[in-house]
């Protein structure tokens, strides 16, 4: 197979120059990790980690019918969102599987939703497929953006020195417009950690900069193989694990970001309602291995010799020293149960989500 | 890239230190270098009997699972038991405390020389 030219962030020479592994990620050479993912994943947790997430998708609605579009397309009920806040939501087909986990920006004039790398094709032609008959412009302007995630409990301390934006009035999922080092910059504060840090989106030219003068500052170049194990600690879920057009956002457990009272119909709307009437077919559990092995994506879980369910993340949780996962499982499964590791059952039990939680002091 | 001249290599990159008829097994430092913080090992048990070219246990890392293999056949007669508590020992130390396995053995004829893994190491990367 003839190998596909890999693209490349605005961040690629920087990782290069820090001896970063790359990898093909969603068609992009992307950083797994620089020196390790053990020490950057601690790195967040304890003080500050930044991490290129270039990759992701941004869509911007315009026009006249823009909300009406979002509104139809997304969980979430975005009319109940203020200009300058983000809300977290789903993306589904008709039948209630889903296309996507999104974020939406509800700006003074557009709504800017945050797409995945690998869904970015299928997204938008998803997005507009579905709203020709709106007044609505859905412009692809991911090229155009670099997105950093600076993330830890240390974030808004280096951020302050760099920009004038008031980060202590900028509470979760709110963002601002304004300078990171004299960069026009989108100072969001979200992310995909479990700890407190922010998302920054800048042009390409630009970002090269503020990424030096962040690591300057005593941040962690941090690589996606640390992000994984940091959202799977927080209990979130990642498109393609978790969450697929197999999968209702409410079986994958985010049904915060579904608002089924919503009064504009949204695509799914019918076929989450009624599963939410009739029961879930699956649920996402997160579980701990109480025997030795560490469970991976795509292994069975089973219940006697019974399969009833399947591992969609695990790994060895860097904070918790354990091994933990998430899986999809039958509804009426008990807490005990057998991830199948080499056609050998090792017990596990479910635990609550998330994993790991920030002491917000 | 440390490859010790004393000892003999794999295609799949382990090495085995021959000594009379016990070939002392582990993964080499390119292996562990690629593979990342090893954060669980799988060893098999002492007795059990591989022919040359089975996988005798598994090294995993954060993110990926990587099976062993022997190169030659054998039965187990000790294990790096310090490992399961330890496993980072892997990265740590891949020639000396990271070793993983000794097996009693007759063969080992078609093992690498150190230049000769040095190239596999170079054509793969």
């Amino acid at each position: 197979m003839a190998k596909e030219e890999l693209k490349h962030t605005p961040l690629y020479e920087e990782h290069k120059d820090l001896g970063a592994r790359l990898v093909d990620f969603a068609g992009y050479e992307m950083p797994v990790q620089y020196e390790g993912i053990q020490a950057e994943h601690k790195a967040v947790r304890n003080h500050a980690g930044l991490f290129d997430v270039s990759h992701m998708g941004e869509a911007v609605f315009r026009g006249p019918d823009a909300e009406a579009a979002v509104q139809r397309l997304v969980t979430r009920d975005v009319g109940r969102l203020d200009v300058g806040q983000a809300g977290y939501s789903a993306v589904c087909y008709e039948d209630g599987g889903t296309v996507d986990d999104v974020i939406v920006y509800r700006r003074e004039d557009d709504f800017l939703v945050v797409v995945n790398a690998s869904n970015r094709e299928k997204d938008l032609e998803h997005f507009r497929e579905n709203t020709e008959d709106l007044d609505v412009e859905i412009a692809d302007e991911s090229d155009d953006w670099a997105l950093l995630a600076l993330q830890g409990p240390k974030a808004a301390g280096l951020l302050r020195d760099l920009t004038e934006t008031d980060l202590s009035n900028l509470k979760p999922f709110r963002f601002a417009e304004g300078e990171v080092d004299g960069a026009k910059s989108i100072i969001s504060r979200t992310g995909y950690t479990g700890e407190d840090g922010f998302e920054l989106y800048l042009s390409g030219s630009d970002a090269p900069r503020v990424w030096r003068r962040l690591i300057e500052a005593g941040a962690t170049p941090a690589g996606l193989g640390a992000r994984d194990t940091l959202r799977l600690e927080a209990g979130m879920c990642l498109y393609g694990n978790e969450l697929d057009a197999q999968t209702t956002p409410l079986e994958a457990g985010i049904g915060f970001a579904v608002h089924l009272d919503k009064e504009e119909r949204f695509i799914g709307q019918r076929a989450l309602l009624l599963e939410d009437t009739e029961g879930l077919r699956k649920k996402l559990v997160g579980f701990e291995m109480e025997g030795r092995g560490i469970a991976r994506h795509g292994y069975h879980v089973t219940s006697g010799a019974e399969i009833v369910g399947e591992v969609t993340s695990g790994t060895k949780s860097p904070t918790l020293e354990r091994a933990i996962g998430l899986a999809l499982v039958d509804p009426g499964v008990d807490d005990w149960f057998e991830i199948l590791i080499r056609d050998n059952p090792v017990p596990a039990k479910a635990v609550p989500l998330p994993f790991y939680k920030r002491d917000r002091g | 890239m440390s490859i010790p001249d004393d000892l003999q290599y794999t295609r799949s990159h382990e090495w085995v230190r021959m000594e009379d008829d016990t070939a002392t097994i582990g993964i080499t430092d390119h292996a562990q270098d690629e593979l990342g913080d090893v954060v669980f090992v799988e060893l098999p048990d002492v007795g059990t009997t591989f022919d040359a070219g089975d996988s005798f246990g598994t090294v995993e890392s954060v993110k990926a699972v990587s099976d062993l293999y022997t190169p030659v056949g054998g039965e187990v007669v000790e294990v790096n038991s310090a490992l399961e508590n330890a496993p980072e020992q892997i990265n740590d130390d891949p020639y000396g405390e990271g070793w993983i396995v000794k097996l009693r053995t007759s063969e080992g004829d078609d093992l690498l020389s150190p230049e000769e893994y040095e190239q596999v190491v170079e054509e793969e990367s």
